[in-house]
């Protein structure tokens, strides 16, 4: 009989995994909007809309990066191009946004602002609908899912690997930075949209919108959590852990990767473009510059640090080098990029397996001091991977 | 098997007469009405002027164990790459039974249709165990969307069981396949090809590395398993190729130079000139 699927998305997850995903479910559900809306500004425990809005900016990253990690650290395909599927998020969902402006604008004119200084009369044909909610919504996840399936399609059929695929990734974003550059491609050219006066009616820079918008965001980061665990543990991951060891092999097996590696990327661009979406009401600004080359390699710095392949890592990851870069440039701005370079050459070397790698083995090692070597060489794998449903035998020796 | 039960034909769709040279490709129905699992004429591969196969022929019989031999840079190699659509046939025809056209397959086509290869290098999925190594080669539907919500049935938990009895690895189901001995993963390759339930299995110098022992026990596996399924054998390893006691197809400059049991091969004057008495 059928497991609710519900119910094997928890069993499937160890008790600390559980654990800390209710206290982060309490933080953001309820720490930050009383903290924020509750508390007076005066208050030791107020929570600045500064603040807010750069978590709920980091949360939008950490989808991102979890989006990475299920490409990078479980298909083994390094994408240095992600930049442009969460700015084409971002920019499907900032025309609508554009619009809701309407006549309050410094012009006062029905067309955004940007196109009224460029004389033009009216709306592009690709702005149509783009006042309605549900289909800025719609393309924000459609648009970076079709380029990323067309992309990918022809990549992976001609079965390019390793670091061609990244550095045609890579020459993908820098091409989508050039063309939205142009005030001829109709997305503001390089100052992009900003300004937003309203979502959904409601103003924009209102206490209650912000904390609203950062528990969507909190919301989305855990509904990622959930389905990226639920993917990995599965059959599904299995193959794709598959792949990334020995492509061949698996197609000799009968199974075909072209539509494995098809199905993770264009989730996983899709994952990014619905964080872009959730980022730019949230910042209040997109502009090409999101789609720069060095923009997606930090995405990959993040989850180089945190720890590839693990979900939690990504998360982890593009935290800390967040907040270390929100300091870096408020305190040393010239300095950040240096550190940022130092710490991805320091992590390769010194910390392959990142932070929660490193965590992972120091606790390993506290506790593993009269275990036997083999639970500690396959600590990784084996809780998450012993077969449900197996025989006896079987479960035995993955214990 | 089955020879007489196969006889009446398979999928010949009526009418379908037209051009003599194509063939009726109906995957997952092989039709042994010959009694020839596969049959390959006058293949030929070039790469970059070389040829590795050069109008190679060759015909296994349903449940024949065949072993392949040859010195190196014969094509033995270049051949399983033909079988299992891996490369392309400058010219030639390749058919597994009657009716399927390996040529105009891909490779995860061709497995589906009941080939397995084991490659000379073992190659089994390091990061993983040695049951979820067993999970994944499993005959079943291999499309994303079942992978999705794949669940593994009793039954299918009792095939991979009963596999990894008959590779001794029973003791080692849940440990990292990445820490097995050689032997053991040649074996654990060999048990993947098992649960996918091949007729035919291709296998690439399946004893390389493994102890005197272990050869010896890999020879009585795939002597009990001839008969129920087909097995091409790839091999140096002259003792072997004795205890296994089939046919055997010397191979030479991309083509057959001779066939037979291994006594009379042996001594054939071509084959002592150009492989064995070297």
């Amino acid at each position: 009989m059928r497991t609710p699927f519900s119910l094997r998305l928890f069993s499937a997850m160890p008790a600390p995994a559980r654990i800390a995903l209710a206290l982060f479910a309490l933080a953001a559900f309820v720490w930050v909007p009383v903290a924020h809306l509750m508390l007076p500004a005066d208050h030791a425990l107020h929570l600045s809309a500064y603040w807010v809005s750069l978590l709920g900016k980091i949360l939008c990253y950490m989808v991102v990066a979890v989006a990475m990690d299920l490409i990078w650290g479980y298909a083994g395909i390094l994408s240095l191009g992600h930049g442009m599927f969460f700015a084409l998020g971002g920019y499907a969902f900032g025309m609508y946004l554009m619009r809701q402006i309407g006549r309050d604008g410094s012009y006062g004119a029905d067309l955004p602002d940007f196109m009224v200084f460029l004389a033009w009369k009216e709306l592009p044909w690709y702005w149509t609908g783009s006042d309605s909610f549900l289909w800025a919504a719609f393309l924000a996840m459609a648009l970076p899912g079709v380029v990323a399936f067309v992309f990918g399609w022809f990549a992976f059929r001609s079965r390019i690997k390793g670091v061609y695929f990244s550095i045609i990734t890579q020459a993908l974003t820098y091409a989508a930075m050039l063309l939205f550059f142009r005030n001829e491609t109709g997305f503001g050219g390089n100052n992009g949209f900003t300004d937003f006066k309203r979502i959904f009616g409601y103003s924009i820079t209102a206490p209650e919108t912000r904390v609203a918008l950062f528990a969507l965001s909190a919301l989305l980061l855990i509904l990622c959590l959930l389905l990226g665990r639920y993917l990995v543990t599965s059959r599904f991951g299995r193959v794709l852990a598959a792949i990334r060891d020995a492509e061949s092999r698996v197609m000799f097996i009968g199974y075909n990767p072209l539509h494995y590696k098809l199905f993770i990327w264009t989730l996983s661009a899709v994952l990014c473009g619905i964080a872009g979406a959730l980022y730019v009401p949230q910042v209040g600004i997109i502009n090409p510059s999101e789609m720069s080359p060095a923009n997606s390699i930090e995405i990959a710095v993040w989850v180089a640090v945190g720890g590839r392949g693990t979900l939690v890592g990504a998360v982890v990851g593009a935290g800390v080098v967040n907040l270390a870069k929100t300091w870096f440039t408020v305190s040393f701005p010239e300095y950040w990029p240096f550190v940022l370079g130092f710490l991805f050459i320091a992590v390769t070397l010194f910390m392959p397996q990142g932070i929660v790698g490193l965590a992972r083995r120091l606790f390993a090692r506290r506790a593993a001091s009269g275990a036997a070597p083999a639970t500690r060489v396959g600590h990784a794998p084996e809780p998450e991977s012993e077969p449900v449903g197996g025989p006896a035998a079987v479960k035995g020796a993955g214990a | 098997m089955n020879a007489q039960a196969d006889h009446t034909p398979i999928a010949q769709p009526p009418g379908h007469v037209t051009g003599p040279s194509r063939h009726v490709v109906v995957p997952g129905e092989l039709d042994l009405s010959h009694n020839v699992i596969l049959y390959l004429e006058d293949i030929t591969v070039s790469f970059d002027g070389f040829r590795a196969l050069n109008r190679l022929s060759l015909a296994v019989d349903a449940g024949e164990l065949r072993c392949i031999i040859g010195p190196n840079g014969a094509g033995k190699t270049t051949m399983m790459d033909v079988i299992t659509g891996k490369t392309r046939p400058d010219s030639g025809k390749a058919f597994f039974g009657q009716t399927i056209d390996l040529t105009k397959m891909t490779e995860p086509q061709i497995a589906h249709a009941g080939i397995g290869r084991k490659f000379q290098k073992p190659t089994v999925f390091e990061q993983l165990t040695v049951f979820e190594n067993l999970e994944l080669a499993m005959k079943t539907d291999k499309r994303v969307r079942r992978a999705l919500f794949a669940r593994l049935s009793s039954e299918e938990g009792d095939r991979i069981a009963a596999v990894l009895d008959r590779i001794r690895l029973s003791g080692a189901a849940g440990r990292t396949a990445g820490l097995l001995s050689h032997g053991q993963k040649q074996w654990l390759e060999i048990g993947m090809l098992l649960v996918q339930e091949p007729r035919l299995l291709l296998l690439d110098e399946p004893v390389a590395g493994m102890t005197d022992d272990e050869t010896e026990r890999t020879a009585e596996l795939f002597v009990s398993l001839a008969g129920e399924h087909s097995l091409v054998v790839v091999e140096h390893d002259m003792a072997f190729v004795e205890a296994l006691g089939g046919k055997v197809t010397v191979l030479h400059e991309g083509s057959v130079l001779a066939e037979g049991p291994l006594a009379d091969v042996q001594e054939d004057p071509r084959v002592i000139e150009v492989y064995l008495g070297r």
